[in-house]
């Protein structure tokens, strides 16, 4: 511990004094913003949706997320300002710049790049060897396979041999299972970890034909939990992978499964644990989403804490949800490797009897980069590194994705398709991962596969009335805006290249969108045909083109990409929802 | 948790051909049962309200006692698992309809005396709606409804 300390602290020090950290004030260069403390007799680690990133990265966190129904106005649907009144975190922070998209230009500045491998390791290290000897789990939430070139080349291998590196004792999934069966059981057995899953069940067909099930007799694919001893206390690890795999990805992946939210499979897990397995706290590792969470913490009995992925909130606290068993706490802990959950609790016989919650920013000026990790990052990408450091043009402005309706790499992926593929419409997924680049900075095609390394990745032209499209919308808009979360799906709007639109998030499905107009300025008609691009597709057959191709390939023509255009989706009926401050 | 033992795998598998064959059975007697006592007409009714007015003629009331099992999305719309259970005693017969599909009566259960008030089935649904369950027990009728949600699908997470 000792040595890790001063390491930290001398560069600190070091830094500010050659200059390194200009506006970093006094106080925060000479406070060790590391030194959490210690409570209780367990430490649970948690980390999640780090989307294949290994190195440190910018991610501007969301300037527009809506909650709707009963999440209006609460965690996690609260930006900016709001945001930071709401956790008491004092604007312009370090804190600050981590979890809102305040003066993000200048803060990403003065703070560096947050996450990466390296530095999470040496911050893992470190906290394991604070809680000393055996009182530590680290649990991985999922999506860490997929979201960079160096996860998408290895097919997944490559962040399993990271995961084994880092320590990770269980898992669960979401994008891990677009790579198929095959291969997502192939990178599992080289997982040292445990994957865990309650709610994957084989389908009637597969049962039948007798496919490999972690417990046949009820068709349960893979494990649902395990014990673990921390602390001298049994600690219940409950996984719950992504319940709507075959709906929003193509099913081809994962055919013979069957998903769900599964309360009440999920009930008698818990209840079972709690009596046979004798555990002392139950613990959900889940990528449900933040919403959904909330919602199932109301209705199951008997966890202690629910340790969230998914929807991307870098929460600084979690929310205490009341339901007939008592109390359950839900985290969630944000993505792209920017943070470390650390949960302290006190646990005693069967009962959990406080906690203490920190949600850690991994700033990596701030933290040493460990050399093993360091240098098996360096080993994965160097086969590609010179493909990889291409330097396609450079950021005329902020680009950045995250955000419920609209970002500025999503504008450039339309704009790519639209031109390179002739067509006057083009659609992009809302997808949440996918980092930032600061204005200036080079757009290299590392950055280019970084929003959109999926193995689904071509490019497709169809033509669609404007019926279908507003239709699409409306569906998508459904899966975002219902105020049920049961129903969402944890993305964000599909984004629009040559399309202008007005949408009513409080509107019922059906009556959201409105105001549809083309780019030269005539409506859309609902009757007729449009020529329209996009990837991504769940249902249509692969081409012949991946996305990130026609991307380069557009960017590589430009000196600077500035894709401006802002207000091409008019929110209506959100003035005074605090998580809207677009 | 240990994985389930070989007989457990054989055991599972067997039941499950054999209910495949039941499946054949019941399929080839439906054809037949088309004639007499087939609800011909409640099959036929746009709604909800008009199938049940057919098929009972009577008042039904919410109850928790009727368990109905659905996807809160369904994977695929064209196979939507439903299955309905309860615990209230001498059942008749269990209905199950779907208002929002073009014929709202999807299936109807008549139960022999003394069997088991569960059963399921796979619906076929076009676009999102409530899945309605009515149980008839000691000649009153219980119902419980959920939305089953039809999307079109893709991701953002």
């Amino acid at each position: 511990m000792q040595p890790i300390r001063r390491d930290f602290m001398t560069m600190i020090g070091a830094a500010a004094a050659a200059g390194m950290l200009p506006r970093l004030s006094r106080t925060q260069a000479r406070t060790d913003i590391y030194d959490i403390g210690r409570s209780g007799n367990v430490r649970l680690l948690h980390m999640t949706d780090t989307h294949g990133q290994t190195t440190p990265v910018h991610f501007r966190e969301p300037s527009v997320n809506i909650g709707m129904g009963e999440a209006a106005g609460r965690p996690p649907h609260l930006v900016g300002g709001a945001f930071l009144s709401h956790f008491g975190i004092p604007a312009g922070s370090a804190l600050a710049h981590a979890t809102t998209y305040l003066d993000f230009q200048e803060a990403a500045h003065r703070y560096g790049r947050m996450g990466g491998y390296a530095h999470l390791a040496s911050l893992i290290a470190r906290f394991r060897t604070e809680a000393g000897p055996g009182n530590t789990l680290l649990l991985d939430g999922g999506d860490t396979w997929q979201g960079s070139w160096t996860a998408h080349s290895t097919q997944g291998t490559g962040m399993v041999s990271l995961q084994n590196l880092l320590g990770v004792d269980a898992m669960t999934s979401h994008f891990e299972m677009t790579y198929g069966e095959e291969t997502f059981r192939r990178n599992l057995n080289g997982f040292n970890g445990t994957f865990l899953a309650q709610n994957v069940f084989l389908n009637d067909e597969a049962a039948f034909n007798g496919a490999e099930a972690f417990d046949a007799d009820s068709g349960r694919v893979f494990q649902p939990y395990i014990i673990k001893e921390a602390g001298g206390r049994r600690i219940a690890v409950i996984g719950q992978c992504f319940p709507y795999q075959p709906i929003a990805h193509p099913r081809r992946f994962v055919e013979d499964w069957t998903f769900g939210i599964r309360e009440t499979d999920l009930q008698k897990v818990v209840d079972k644990v709690r009596g046979t397995e004798r555990a002392d706290a139950v613990v959900l590792l889940s990528h449900n989403g933040m919403d959904v969470d909330l919602k199932l913490a109301s209705r199951v009995r008997g966890i202690d804490l629910i340790l969230g992925g998914h929807t991307h909130d870098a929460l600084p606290q979690p929310t205490v949800v009341t339901n007939p068993g008592g109390k359950t706490l839900v985290s969630n802990g944000g993505s792209n490797g920017k943070f470390l959950g650390v949960v302290d609790l006190d646990v005693g016989p069967g009962k959990v009897n406080g906690f203490s919650y920190h949600l850690v920013p991994v700033f990596s000026n701030l933290l040493p980069a460990d050399p093993a990790m360091s240098a098996r990052v360096a080993a994965l990408r160097k086969p590609d590194e010179a493909m990889l450091d291409e330097k396609l043009t450079s950021a005329g402005e902020l680009l950045y994705r995250r955000g419920n309706v609209a970002g500025t790499m999503d504008q450039i992926l339309c704009d790519a398709m639209m031109q390179e593929l002739d067509v006057p419409i083009a659609l992009t997924p809302g997808f949440r991962w996918g980092p930032s680049t600061l204005p200036g900075d080079a757009v290299t095609m590392e950055m280019v596969y970084a929003h959109t390394a999926i193995t689904y990745p071509d490019v497709y032209v169809q033509e669609m009335t404007g019926d279908a499209i507003r239709t699409v919308l409306e569906d998508v808009g459904d899966n975002l805006f219902n105020p049920d979360p049961y129903v969402q799906q944890g993305g964000d709007m599909v984004r629009l290249g040559g399309l202008d639109y007005a949408c009513t998030p409080g509107a019922v499905m059906g009556k959201r969108i409105s105001d549809l107009t083309l780019a030269d300025g005539t409506a859309l008609e609902a009757g007729k045909t449009y020529k329209v691009a996009g990837w991504a597709s769940v249902n249509l057959p692969q081409g012949k083109r991946p996305v990130w191709d026609v991307v380069a390939t557009y960017l590589r023509r430009k000196g600077e990409i500035k894709p401006g255009r802002p207000g091409r989706v008019k929110l209506k009926g959100v003035d005074g929802n605090p998580g809207y401050a677009a | 948790m240990q994985p389930a033992s070989v007989s457990h795998q054989a055991s599972r598998r067997t039941a499950l051909r054999l209910l495949a064959l039941l499946g054949f059975t019941a399929l080839a007697g439906k054809v037949q049962a088309a004639a007499p006592g087939w609800p011909e007409q409640a099959f036929q009714q746009k709604t909800d309200d008009d199938a049940l007015k057919l098929l009972y003629g009577k008042p039904m009331e919410v109850s928790d006692k009727v368990t109905l099992d659905v996807p809160e999305i369904a994977e695929n719309g064209a196979v939507v698992p439903v299955s309905v259970s309860t615990t209230l005693p001498n059942v008749t017969r269990i209905t199950i309809l779907v208002p929002e599909n073009p014929s709202a009566l999807a299936a109807s259960y008549k139960l022999a005396d003394g069997a088991m008030p569960s059963v399921g089935c796979r619906l076929k649904m076009a676009k999102t709606s409530n899945v309605v369950a009515v149980v008839e027990s000691d000649g009153r009728l219980y119902s419980a409804s959920k939305e089953v949600k039809v999307t079109l699908g893709g991701c953002g997470g």
